[in-house]
């Protein structure tokens, strides 16, 4: 590396489109603190109203599964098929239910 | 497991059209080939902001100033939201900009010629991005999640960009003589250089049959480019501009256009530095980059300040 050139921490920034909606990631930015992330986020990421609000955290500070481990992480859901309504069954005729 | 296995069930993944995400295995040659390509797509939108600045003062209208002032600020977010995908890989932005600024990683060679009228503004929105946007559609397709979601954001943008610059066209083809005969000659000199961005013929190009297992490109070079030639012939006729090729020729049989060799001499010379802007672009990247430094660091220093004071 040529001399010593902090790009700064990397943060990464959620937008909710709409009141209402939940918060979809949408990339990331540099920033060196948490207000200069919020306005790089909004000018990379919002400049034709894409968003109402937006969170920005920084990107050491998420934690993620490890997909190697996703089959083992996601097993205690899989025997569990009486958590769907589909599992009950109605008496012939009932409505609305 | 074994790597050989690993790499097995990575292309099985990719034939049923599942995005591959960043903590996913990888092979280490994908991960590679996509920092290469991201970086340098990165790279190329952010160079490709200088020839655009060159006009923002002499525009010819308020309106024509804000319209290209928004145009580039959007190639500028372009430049970022790819950066930020290529991050995900494990490259740092120092590592791409360094590679950038020591002339290991490349960009667009189309970038690499002047604007010379403020006709060519409008070629450059209307081809140089017309050619990026087919490019860029086929590419929302890509393996990589992360890029893949990049070009999606891109391409919703990318349609202002190439209409302002046709309107640009329009406008002085309808104009007095004068400008007529400059948007000819600004079509003149992007036509063939804008067929080139979409690089080298399938058969010669080094990285293309891996890129294509892989699903990173979906289509092949021979592929979008033809694609490009088949919608715009109409835009230009509507113009009543000529394409600058004598070869042109609608071809009943194929239903595609034929058209010309290109001058790949031009293209291999422009790629390795030589072009009419390549120093001239390059070494204005590094003269804005190293001005800034000033600001990062200064920015950096008022955000510990801020931290020490919430601490005491
Ligand atoms: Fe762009
Ligand atoms: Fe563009």
């Amino acid at each position: 590396m040529s001399k010593q050139d902090n790009q700064w921490p990397l943060w990464e920034v959620f937008i909710q489109s709409k009141t209402g909606l939940p918060y979809k990631h949408a990339g990331s930015v540099h920033a060196p603190d948490k207000e200069m992330a919020l306005q790089n986020a909004r000018d990379v990421y919002t400049r034709r109203s894409e968003g109402t609000s937006i969170w920005v955290v920084l990107s050491d500070n998420i934690v993620a599964s490890n997909p190697d481990d996703q089959e083992a992480f996601f097993d205690p859901a899989n025997d569990k098929v009486y958590r769907h309504p589909t599992f009950y069954v109605m008496p012939e005729g009932a409505k609305h239910i | 497991m074994e790597n050989q296995e690993l790499e097995i069930l990575f292309q099985q993944k990719i034939d049923r059209e599942e995005k591959i995400e960043p903590k996913d295995w990888m092979p280490e040659a994908y991960r590679k080939h996509l920092i290469r390509q991201i970086s340098q797509h990165a790279h190329s939108e952010v160079i490709g902001m200088q020839p655009e600045g060159n006009w923002i003062t002499r525009a010819p209208s308020l309106r024509s100033k804000v319209v290209l002032l928004a145009k580039i600020q959007d190639e500028a977010g372009h430049g970022l939201y790819l950066y930020s995908a290529a991050e995900t890989l494990g490259v740092t932005r120092d590592e791409m900009l360094n590679a950038l600024h020591e002339e290991r990683a490349k960009y667009s060679s189309i970038f690499n010629y002047p604007t010379l009228t403020w006709a060519d503004i409008g070629a450059v929105g209307w081809l140089v991005d017309g050619a990026a946007i087919v490019n860029q559609v086929s590419l929302q397709r890509t393996s990589y999640g992360p890029y893949s979601r990049g070009m999606v954001r891109i391409c919703k943008e990318e349609s202002f960009h190439q209409r302002q610059g046709y309107e640009i066209m329009a406008h002085m083809a309808q104009g007095t003589p004068e400008q007529k005969a400059m948007a000819q000659d600004a079509l003149n000199r992007f036509w063939w250089p804008s067929l080139m961005m979409f690089g080298p013929h399938d058969s010669d190009s080094a990285h293309s049959a891996k890129a294509m297992r892989w699903k990173i490109k979906r289509e092949t070079n021979d592929e979008l480019r033809q694609k490009f030639v088949d919608k715009t012939v109409q835009q230009v006729e509507v113009i009543g501009l000529t394409i600058p090729d004598p070869e042109l020729k609608w071809n009943e049989e194929k239903g595609h256009y034929d058209f010309g060799e290109i001058n790949w001499d031009e293209f291999y010379n422009v790629i390795s530095g030589n072009g009419p802007c390549n120093k001239q672009r390059l070494s204005h990247h590094k003269k804005a980059h190293d001005n800034g430094a000033w600001v990062r660091e200064a920015a950096e220093a008022y955000a510990r300040k801020k931290q020490k004071s919430v601490a005491a």
